[in-house]
């Protein structure tokens, strides 16, 4: 018999997906898209997750919840698998994570507006400011507080937001 | 030469232009002409030794001595590393750095976008990862180029210059050798004269829009295949690497 034969792989799923992101608490692994896959091997488990950015610094933290999560069910032998394909893309968000962003303040993703056309494309998406729910926005930096984030202005209530843009 | 060393040695091309892109970035960190540019170049530094994790990583794998992404940043030579000649040239002032920049990301995105295809799974993944990154910086690069180039006389000149010297760092981007041949026989690498076509539009679009003119291709400097470089390297890698070579065991 081996070690972690006592959890299905449903149940294994069922103690990662509440992990939170560390840098946008509201929102968890599995809502994010990140944790793709629980595999059950003779000797042990394999979790297989992608990266929102390549350069992003919370996969790291990402990788050291799952080990001490599964570690606190007493699974001790874990490998945890990066995968690069298919991307990862902001359409994964579900439509509650995208609520849980809007409240917590921070826009979310406009769904399917990544820009098709490289340079100088007309950026007509509307990026609801996420206070006052009022459209009139106007980006200030393609790159905000962490790299998945774009930095916005409300020109109705001023306050400055970040949106999470799309990839 | 065998595939596997082409195959090494490619990766390493595509993870040593990122890092070395990548450390130049970092160094704007805390020196960004404003808040919001600092913070741009720095998530442009990050992205790219994101891209360069994956590319060295890989290369170790396939390498099969046991070497890692770190051991590879950290602890080879100037002379082991096939990073282009375009990515080590100092960041200068702004102007440069934005020039630099965008004929480099101009590179990264057209390369990528064809690497999508490319016959080795995980360089396909890597480009169709790295094309969604490299696509921001790219339009990054472009809009400060037109503000700067369309901007005042004096930013106009000082873009200018910054193109005119850097231009002969363009033509190493594109040379290629018999790991290229090799590769693209085996669909895994791509020519990268076709690259060069694409870039050239990209390019020409960009200056006109600009209003800067595009210098003659006269003397081009050659070097990144054979891992020769400018006196900037030795400099940005000894700061680069010195924790590691002050505290070889240092861990975070
Ligand atoms: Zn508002």
């Amino acid at each position: 018999m081996n070690s972690n034969s006592h959890y299905t792989k449903e149940q294994i799923w069922g103690f990662l997906s509440g992990i939170p992101d560390p840098e946008i608490p509201v929102i968890t692994i599995e809502e994010l898209g990140v944790l793709r896959n629980v595999e059950i091997t003779l000797d042990k488990v394999i979790i297989t997750i992608t990266p929102t950015y390549t350069g992003c610094p919370a996969m790291k933290l990402f990788e050291d919840e799952i080990i001490s999560t599964l570690k606190s069910k007493g699974i001790e032998n874990v490998e945890i698998k990066m995968v690069y394909s298919p991307a990862w893309t902001t359409d994964w968000m579900s439509e509650t994570a995208m609520e849980k962003l809007r409240k917590y303040g921070i826009a979310p993703p406009v769904k399917g507006t990544e820009d098709k056309g490289v340079l100088f494309s007309s950026d007509q998406k509307i990026v609801k400011c996420p206070q006052c729910n009022s459209e009139n926005t106007q980006l200030k930096s393609q790159f905000g507080s962490t790299a998945c984030k774009a930095l916005y202005q409300c020109n109705d209530c001023l306050e400055p937001f970040d949106y999470f843009k799309c990839i | 030469m065998e595939k596997k060393d082409a195959l090494i040695n490619y990766c390493l091309r595509l993870g040593d232009s990122s890092l070395i892109l990548g450390q130049r970035m970092a160094e704007w960190c805390s020196n960004g002409p404003i808040l919001e540019e600092d913070i741009a170049m720095t998530n442009l530094a990050l992205d790219l030794i994101g891209q360069a994790r994956t590319m060295l990583t890989y290369a170790g794998e396939i390498e099969g001595k046991g070497r890692t992404e770190d051991d590879l940043a950290y602890k080879r030579e100037e002379r082991e590393y096939y990073n282009t000649l375009l990515s080590e040239r100092p960041n200068g002032h702004f102007g440069d750095t934005v020039v630099r920049n965008f004929l480099h990301s101009a590179f990264f995105y057209h390369l990528y976008q064809a690497l999508k295809n490319s016959s080795d799974e995980m360089i396909a993944a890597h480009a169709a990862k790295s094309i969604k990154e490299v696509t921001y910086h790219l339009r990054h690069s472009a809009e400060w180029l037109v503000r700067l180039g369309d901007g005042t006389s004096e930013s106009h000149n000082k873009v200018q210059e910054s193109l005119n010297n850097l231009w002969e760092f363009t033509g190493d981007l594109f040379e290629m050798n018999e790991v290229d041949e090799l590769l693209i026989k085996e669909g895994i690498a791509v020519d990268l004269n076709s690259i060069k076509k694409d870039w050239d539009k990209t390019v020409n679009d960009v200056l006109e829009r600009a209003t800067l003119s595009r210098p003659e291709d006269e003397y081009m400097q050659t070097g990144r295949l054979d891992a020769m470089h400018s006196e900037y390297l030795g400099h940005l890698i000894a700061e680069m690497q010195f924790l590691q070579r002050a505290y070889p065991t240092a861990k975070w």
